[in-house]
């Protein structure tokens, strides 16, 4: 009996492993707050729970999302995850069916082959089923190798760095199986017991004559690198593995982000799996930044040595969010961090001071960042006179800013009294809508501001309307247009159709290679508080280079920021698309020269 | 003097051996750019808290450089971080940083002389 002693590090890896994974998970479900508590136990007798096993079995064993971006990294992450799972599966219903019971301690499952060399119904069938199965894994352990050497055969710039356990994690996660491929090989050339793989691998082993003292050694490697694994686990990246399930099952009950960092932060930070599509996703690399992207971050969280430098060099623009096959919310996330570093010094603002608003149907409000292109402000103001709307310039003298910019710095607090000061305004101002020509307001209006009945609506949304609806009629002209989508606006609002709706009853609209959610940033975002302006320039040229490949007219955004930044790298017009929209109703309706200086 | 019915105008020169250097350092050390400004105003011309109050983004540069930093505690919580004085500064200094680094700098440096 003393070789069976073998099994004793993969039982205890085990024990350890569920210990620690219950502690944490239940020092983590103890944290949430009361009404995500509530959340979880009303959620969990419905179909949600049903939901989430489903999206657990598409994200955690198939990995769809890794495999959409990319195929063979999909792969590997695959036959990994649900070549595993298959493995375990069927050994267990093999030793069940052997046993012709239900009652089979563990380790009689998992090392199957090393108990059990007598014949029994379908032993034939499950011996090739699990060597294929085995096989399959192998390919996969095959690509991890390749990928750790050639990184960019799987289209990723650079892998991250490992810290000794997690090297002790990974070396004993890529042994586990090649080690199981040779005990079976072993055994089945002892007792012929393989299937097409291992039992040609045990004819091999025949030929050297090897003894039961190898086969054991053999079998101590494999139980002993799954022990390894398992203890090692919780303490590394492979977290990833079990926090992802509770990921999408609390996603699924509606728990959400909050400001502050908290345990369903922490919970989202231990999902990551540091597949690197995030590396890929951020254009950082062209100024060739590469320690700030969003999966050094996580890291850095987890490690609690996140530095100032690094978390407020990002430009915020959502792009590696979006790419993230697990779906972690990286901005929000980073801005918590940011509140963290910064909650000892906001600001109070106590020069603000509440002033009568007149009554009003659209109030508009423009913003620092229309304030700075005038241009703008005044196509806002003309189509509003053109289509006769009863408006009021809310923030046209001495206006606040609408807090969007300190709340990208973490300064939430600060940001509260602006958001205070300016929603009184709206609300006492009695209008039915808001109007936004800017896309950094718009998300925060969106946002954080509680605005009840009100409509807010961005410029491209309204405008559309307002075309729809016969108040103002565009003329098409001849040029060519592409459009920017900036990031706030895109990505951070989910508006892509009602700017291009517009251009194209102006002009000859052309898309661009990359657009929509997967758009490039301008650069100039507030989101970045470090990133020096050398660096800034080279990342819009980058983006200018994608969007006048193929030499516009007028590259046309719908973001005062955007085209601030842009009209500093080309010759080419930058517009806003308020801007462009009046330019064509003059021409049709030749205006009257007072519609110039109209916010006057 | 005063027997004469004289008052003299106070010294304005400033001797850099007696001005208390740390915010600035700090600031420098971590945004590099500031060291570049010119003093032009423009940052200040543009400033959306200057539009509201006396809020002088320019002469705090000069403020810091003289380690006046009760004043500086006084007014830098007047900027709303918006981003306008980083779009026109002819010198792409990376205000919004400085002005962070600035409000960190006050809360938890030791800046006794
Ligand atoms: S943050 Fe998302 S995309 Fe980046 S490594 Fe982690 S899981 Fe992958
Ligand atoms: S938000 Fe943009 S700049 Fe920041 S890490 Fe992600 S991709 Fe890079
Ligand atoms: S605009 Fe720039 S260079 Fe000019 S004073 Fe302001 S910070 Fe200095
Ligand atoms: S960021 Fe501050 S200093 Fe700069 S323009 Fe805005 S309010 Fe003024």
């Amino acid at each position: 009996m003393i070789e069976e002693y073998f099994v004793l590090p993969f039982i205890i890896g085990l024990f350890v492993l569920l210990v620690t994974l219950a502690i944490k998970y239940v020092s983590w479900i103890v944290q949430l707050s009361h009404i995500d508590k509530l959340r979880v136990l009303q959620g969990f007798f419905t179909r949600r729970t049903l939901s989430a096993i489903k999206k657990i079995w598409k994200e955690c064993l198939l990995h769809t999302r890794i495999f959409k971006t990319n195929p063979l990294l999909g792969y590997m992450h695959m036959s990994f995850a649900f070549g595993w799972f298959v493995l375990i599966l069927v050994g267990h219903i093999e030793s069940y069916i052997h046993a012709e019971s239900l009652s089979v301690p563990p380790w009689e499952s998992i090392f199957f082959r090393y108990f059990h060399h007598e014949h029994f119904v379908g032993e034939r069938f499950f011996a090739h089923f699990m060597d294929f199965i085995l096989l399959y894994i192998l390919s996969g352990v095959f690509l991890a190798y390749a990928k750790r050497l050639y990184s960019r055969v799987f289209g990723i710039k650079r892998s991250t760095k490992l810290k000794p356990k997690d090297r002790i994690a990974l070396l004993s996660l890529w042994l586990i199986f090649p080690a199981r491929l040779f005990a079976e090989g072993a055994t089945a050339s002892l007792y012929g017991n393989g299937g097409f793989v291992t039992g040609t691998l045990g004819g091999v082993f025949s030929f050297f004559e090897i003894n039961s003292s190898f086969e054991l050694a053999m079998w101590w490697i494999y139980s002993s690198s799954l022990g390894v694994f398992f203890i090692t686990l919780p303490f590394t990246r492979y977290m990833h593995i079990p926090t992802e399930v509770l990921f999408i099952l609390l996603r699924e009950y509606g728990i959400q982000l909050k400001k502050e960092y908290n345990s369903v932060s922490k919970i989202q930070v231990y999902s990551c799996s540091r597949c690197g599509i995030c590396i890929d996703a951020c254009q950082m690399h062209h100024a060739e930044i590469s320690n700030n992207q969003s999966v050094y971050i996580l890291k850095n969280m987890r490690d609690e040595n996140l530095t100032d430098r690094k978390l407020y060099n990002c430009l915020l623009c959502g792009r590696c969010e979006q790419a993230c096959p697990v779906g972690i919310n990286l901005n929000d996330l980073r801005i918590s961090q940011r509140i963290q570093a910064s909650k000892e010094f906001n600001s109070s603002y106590d020069f603000l001071t509440y002033k009568n608003t007149p009554q009003t149907d659209v109030a508009y409000f423009s913003g620092c960042m229309t304030h700075l292109t005038p241009g703008i402000k005044e196509s806002v103001c003309a189509i509003l006179e053109i289509a006769g709307i009863n408006y009021l310039f809310l923030d046209k003298e001495k206006g606040a800013c609408c807090g969007r910019p300190l709340m990208q710095a973490g300064q939430y607090q600060a940001a509260k009294k602006l958001i205070d000061y300016n929603r009184q305004q709206i609300l006492d101002s009695g209008a039915h809508t808001l109007l936004v020509s800017c896309p950094i307001c718009y998300k925060v209006f969106k946002d954080d501001y509680e605005l009840g009945q009100i409509n807010i609506k961005h410029h491209s949304e309204y405008f559309l309307e307002l075309i729809n609806a016969g108040y103002i009629s565009p003329r098409k002209s001849d040029n060519i247009i592409v459009y920017h989508d900036p990031c706030e606006l895109g990505r951070g609002a989910n508006i892509y159709n009602e700017p291009r709706e517009i251009l194209k009853k102006i002009g000859k609209f052309r898309k661009v290679r990359i657009e929509k959610n997967q758009s490039l940033c301008c650069s100039g975002s507030l989101g970045d508080l470090s990133l020096s302006m050398p660096d800034r320039n080279i990342i819009k040229e980058q983006t200018l280079s994608v969007l006048l490949k193929h030499n516009p007219d007028i590259l046309a955004t719908a973001c005062p920021l955007c085209k601030k930044t842009f009209v500093k790298g080309t010759f080419i017009q930058v517009k806003d698309i308020a801007e462009i929209l009046v330019d064509s109703i003059k021409k049709k309706t030749a205006l009257l020269p007072e519609m110039e200086n109209v916010c006057e | 003097m005063k027997k004469f019915g004289f008052t003299t105008a106070q010294s304005r020169s400033i001797d850099y051996d007696k001005v208390n250097t740390k915010l600035i350092k700090y600031i420098i050390e971590n945004e590099s750019s500031f060291s570049t400004c010119i003093s032009c105003g423009a940052c200040t011309a543009t400033c959306s808290a200057g539009n509201i109050t006396h809020f002088n983004i320019r002469r705090l540069n000069i403020q810091i450089r003289l380690g006046k930093y009760e004043t500086i505690k006084q007014e830098i919580d007047k900027c709303m971080l918006c981003g306008k004085c980083m779009l026109v500064c002819p010198r792409g200094i990376n205000t919004r940083n400085v002005i962070m680094l600035i409000k960190k700098g006050l809360t938890t440096l030791d800046l006794s002389d």
